[in-house]
């Protein structure tokens, strides 16, 4: 039987979905206008901000109104639950990605300290983690949900080349670079933030499906 | 050795032909209220009504399996009805005083219960009825008045306080809050809350809402089958069975 419910469940899915597009879509423009050294396209991901926040806000109160006048039960009450905490996570990463904008405004007006190799694969990794966990909560796909969790080290491994790298090959044998060394640290930080923020996103959608808490319990995962 | 108030063991009843239990195993604890959910017609009041064994009234009731109260079978020809009824009493849907004072409708149990028993004894048991169901304040001045001058909500208490008065340790409730209002209702539901500690409670009821409100357990039947019973924050959240899960977000049907 199909609910009047249901259909506001889909317009839920679709404007979560649209989030998960304005984050995916912020975090590549915040790289490529590192890549290219694009103040413009640094500046749009910034002036963008507004617009996501206000579509968490409308997010956020539509489930509130759902709960309210619905008060929804089991998997219909995990699904909205869920997608508020999810909402908030692609709400946190859009925000990560304005500060990579932000660290690139700044360093568009120094000379290119190096040529970028593992920071664009480490954003790759986050953006591929950000789709597919935005992925598994529309479909409820929990194998791709843990796909998104077994990536995560990779993403962590890369961010351990990379300060690795600036800190020993740049900032100790030339302290003058140290200034955007940093920024690119701190930029590699937020991409690894990002790809956190995604295995927060796969954790809820294994609750979501299979009402199995896997947040701080690894193990779980095993099994 | 089970610590449960009733443990029910392939309890099965026939109406004549027509299977209305089928296969019930369930334990229902002490202290906690129990809230048995369904659709109309799937066994949830008639499996209330073993409990007291009310369906004995009906022409043509057929049961086996046991009901244990107290490790007990009281489907047991031999079992003492009455002791039992004492033991296990019943609100209705609709609160049924009789058509005495209040005072004489708290009494009334005690009376057919005990011979002889003294003025006094019989205010106390009035007076600490009234305030179990916390009525006394509003009604110790009223006493002598028609029962059926109180409000619906008042009626439910009071028929809830001639439970207490003659000891009960079970409370069966069938849709004890269909006819209150919101406000009512949840007086009722925190009554409910208070009397858990002292008391073994299950109620039928179709307001889902209230289940999950008021409830530590929940039993979910269907076709005269117990489909699934856990603790109530399982069946809410995270149902096993797709039938229960079908029934309580409203996909049923």
């Amino acid at each position: 039987m199909e609910r009047h419910f249901d259909q506001e469940l889909k317009d839920l899915k679709q404007e979560i979905l649209k989030m998960g597009a304005f984050a995916e879509e912020a975090i590549y423009k915040s790289v490529e206008a590192l890549k290219n050294r694009d103040r413009e396209l640094a500046k749009s991901v910034v002036d963008n901000d507004s617009n996501i926040d206000q579509l968490e806000l409308s997010i956020d109160e539509k489930c509130i109104d759902l709960i309210a006048r619905y008060q929804p039960m089991a998997n219909d009450l995990r699904f909205i639950t869920t997608g508020m905490k999810i909402n908030s996570e692609l709400e946190r990463i859009s925000d990560i990605a304005v500060d990579i904008a932000q660290r690139t405004l700044e360093l568009i007006d120094k000379p290119l300290l190096k040529p970028l190799i593992d920071i664009p694969k480490l954003t790759s990794v986050a953006q591929n983690m950000v789709k597919m966990s935005i992925d598994a909560f529309v479909k409820g796909d929990i194998e791709l949900a843990k796909k998104v969790l077994l990536s995560d080290p990779e993403a962590n491994n890369l961010r351990n080349i990379i300060q690795k790298e600036l800190t020993e090959d740049y900032m100790a044998k030339d302290p003058s670079s140290a200034p955007r060394a940093v920024q690119l640290l701190l930029i590699t930080r937020f991409l690894e933030r990002i790809c956190d923020h995604t295995t927060n996103i796969a954790e809820d959608v294994i609750y979501m499906v299979q009402a199995e808490v896997v947040k701080h319990h690894p193990e779980k995962l095993k099994e | 050795m089970t610590n449960s108030k009733i443990v029910t063991q392939n309890l099965n009843l026939w109406y004549a032909d027509f299977h209305a239990l089928k296969d019930i195993n369930a334990n229902f604890e002490p202290n906690k209220i129990t809230a048995i959910i369904g659709p109309s017609g799937c066994g949830k009041s008639t499996m209330l009504r073993v409990f007291n064994r009310m369906n004995d009234l009906i022409e043509g009731v057929k049961t086996s399996g046991k009901v244990l109260v107290d490790g007990i079978d009281i489907l047991d020809l031999d079992a003492d009805l009455v002791k039992l009824r004492k033991e296990v009493g019943m609100v209705f849907q609709r609160p049924n005083p009789f058509p005495l004072s209040i005072y004489e409708n708290i009494v009334f149990g005690e009376k057919v219960h005990s011979e002889n028993i003294k003025k006094d004894k019989l205010d106390e048991i009035v007076e600490a009825s009234l305030k179990s169901v916390l009525l006394w304040d509003e009604l110790k001045n009223r006493l002598k008045e028609s029962a059926l001058r109180l409000s619906l909500e008042q009626k439910q208490r009071l028929c809830i306080a001639r439970l207490i008065a003659v000891k009960s340790d079970v409370l069966l409730m069938d849709e004890p809050c269909s006819t209150l209002d919101p406000q009512a209702t949840a007086k009722i539901e925190e009554l409910m809350r208070e009397l858990k500690n002292n008391y073994t409670i299950i109620v039928v009821t179709h307001n889902m809402q209230q289940a999950a409100r008021v409830s530590d357990d929940t039993g979910f039947m269907l076709l005269g089958e117990l489909v699934e019973f856990g603790k109530t924050q399982d069946i809410f959240t995270a149902p096993k069975d797709k039938k229960t899960e079908d029934y309580i977000t409203g996909r049923y049907g």
